[in-house]
This record gives C-alpha cells, structure tokens and sequence, in this order.
C-alpha cells in the first residue's frame, strides 16, 4: 500500500507536490494551518496514491516521505 | 518500504526559503548526488552571498562561507591546498554573474578542478527583486520597473555559453527544474560533474534555472511554468561542454 506523510511543521503550502501529483493524491488544505501560519499540504485521496514520488521530488523543503 | 526521504547529507535545519522556491530541490540534488558518490567525509562545499547564504547551516558536510562573489577563488585555495577533498560552489546569478564574474571566469579558465552549482533565477532575489545580468528581456524588477528594455539594461547574460567559449573547462550544462522530468535530468547532471571533480578530471559547471515566485509576483505553479515556457527559450538546456564524449 503506497502512501505519503507530510512534515507539516515544514511545509510551506508551495503546492508544487500537488501540482505534480498524477493522481491528485495531494492537494492544499483550506482551513489547515503550521506554526509558521502556511496552509499545508494533505493527503485527501490516499487511496489514489501510487508512490511514485514526483510530490516528493518537487518538494523544495523535502518535506514529504514516500512509502511504497 | 520508504522509497523517498530526507538525504543525510542535509541536517534537519528548516529552509529559510521562500514557499515554492525551488532552491531547496537543488540543494537536495546536491546533497543526494555527494551522498551516492559516498563522499559525504570528504566534501567542503563553499556558501556564496545571496539567497543560498545560510546554505552552509543545510549541508551536512564542512562549508565555507566566501565573500560576495569570490566563491571560485576560495574553492581554488581550498583545492589546491587539500587536493583530495570534493569541493563545491553554490552561487546564484548576481553572486556568479555580476559581482563574481571576474573569479567565475578565470578560475574557469585556468580549469581549477572544482564544481560550480550555478543557480539562476534571473533575479536578485535576497536583496528585493532588482535586476540581475541574467533577467530576460522584457521582464520586471524593481530597478526595471517597465521590463528590461535592451537599449537602457543591456542583454541578459548566458553564462554557459559564455564558459564554453574557453578551452580549460571539462564539463558545462544548463538544466532546469520546472517538472519532475527535468529534475530528474537536473539529478543526472550535478552528480555527473561531481563524479568528473572526484575524478580528478578539470573544472565543471552546471547552471540550474530556478524560480523565485516572491519576486517574479507569481503564484509558485505559475513561477515553474513561466520558467519552463519563457526561461527556457532565453537560456536553451543542454550541455555545452562533456570532454568525456568529445563535445568541445
């Protein structure tokens, strides 16, 4: 079962991931905020998830583990 | 099975980068690229002034610190003093491309055998979007406030080119990192000139085109766009350089 886990204490809400994820796995959360006041990233269809790690490989933070 | 995380060659320190910039990628392209060629004890890596100042707080190796734009002479002492050792330079366009020019080209010409990571934003992004040597024509910045007009800014300057017209260098290429694809190929050209550098073989220099959706006034997906349909055409990818396969 693939899957992904968010650092949310890093992410910084870029959107990158969810802009590369193939099967929009990710996407940014509207109400969801860090400590550093940015509205991270989640996963709202891990079921879709294929581990790929383009979100990964797209985070600038390295935020994001990937699970395969 | 954990298929992707955090490289060790990176110390847990939040990036102070603004969100989306895609800085953070290169720096783990770099970071990933050390740690596979097993060379993690015997990096230095040199930070230079600009956005990548504090790089030196994220590398998980020995670093520098070097004044603005002297990055490469730097390198070039610490080289030739400890032949052994990996030593690497990150530096963005005013530091490499303005200030630094001078230092870019000669140690370039007398082909230290260093690694340069070029990181190329046509912005200056740590001081407030000016306009750098490197921002495209017709692009805004805060000292172009209409778009940078040739007649009164001047041309952008394409460095790769611009290094490949000099004998010494052993390896120089232009990537990009707007999408997936090409930061796998941004992957496969930093660790190809690290491997050229371990190998003793001469100087080598890769240019990675960056986004900085703060300055460009972008939202981060349309910063990667701009950079992968405009960016591109005005330093076109490839290698411009690989004395391994003949290309002079």
């Amino acid at each position: 079962m693939a899957g992904i886990t968010v650092d949310e204490k890093i992410c910084k809400g870029c959107g990158l991931c969810a802009n590369a994820c193939p099967k929009k796995v990710i996407s940014i959360s509207e109400h969801r905020m860090n400590q550093n006041g940015y509205f991270i990233a989640e996963a709202v269809n891990p079921q879709n998830c294929i581990g790929c790690a383009f979100c990964a490989i797209m985070c600038p933070d390295c935020a994001i583990v990937v699970e395969r | 099975m954990k298929v992707f995380q955090k490289t060790k060659m990176l110390t847990d320190a939040h990036l102070h980068y603004c969100p989306g910039c895609t800085h953070g990628i290169v720096h783990r392209l770099v970071a990933e690229s050390i740690e596979e060629l097993g060379l993690q004890e015997k990096s230095i890596g040199i930070a230079p002034v600009g956005c990548a100042v504090f790089a030196y707080d994220y590398f998980n190796c020995d670093m520098q610190e070097a004044a603005h734009g002297r990055a490469p002479a730097v390198a070039t002492g610490i080289k030739r003093c400890l032949p052994d050792r990996l030593v690497f330079v990150y530096q963005g366009d005013g530091d490499l491309a303005s200030i630094g020019m001078a230092e870019t080209v000669h140690a370039a010409a007398r082909g230290e055998k260093i690694t340069i990571i070029f990181i190329n934003n046509s912005i200056y992004g740590m001081t407030g979007g000016q306009m750098a040597p490197t921002t495209l024509i017709g692009q805004k910045a805060t000292t172009c406030q209409n778009g940078r007009d040739p007649a009164v800014n001047g041309y952008p300057i394409r460095v790769c080119e611009l290094l490949a017209t000099l004998d010494a260098p052993y390896y120089i290429e232009r990537v990009s990192t707007h999408d997936v694809k090409h930061v796998l190929a941004a992957k496969k050209a930093i660790k190809k000139a690290l491997q050229f550098q371990a190998e003793g073989r001469g100087y080598t220099f890769v240019e990675v085109l960056v986004s900085c959706p703060t300055n460009w006034h972008m939202r981060p997906v349309d910063a990667l766009r701009f950079m992968g349909e405009e960016c591109t055409k005005t330093f076109p990818l490839g290698v411009f350089r690989d004395k391994s396969e003949g290309k002079q």
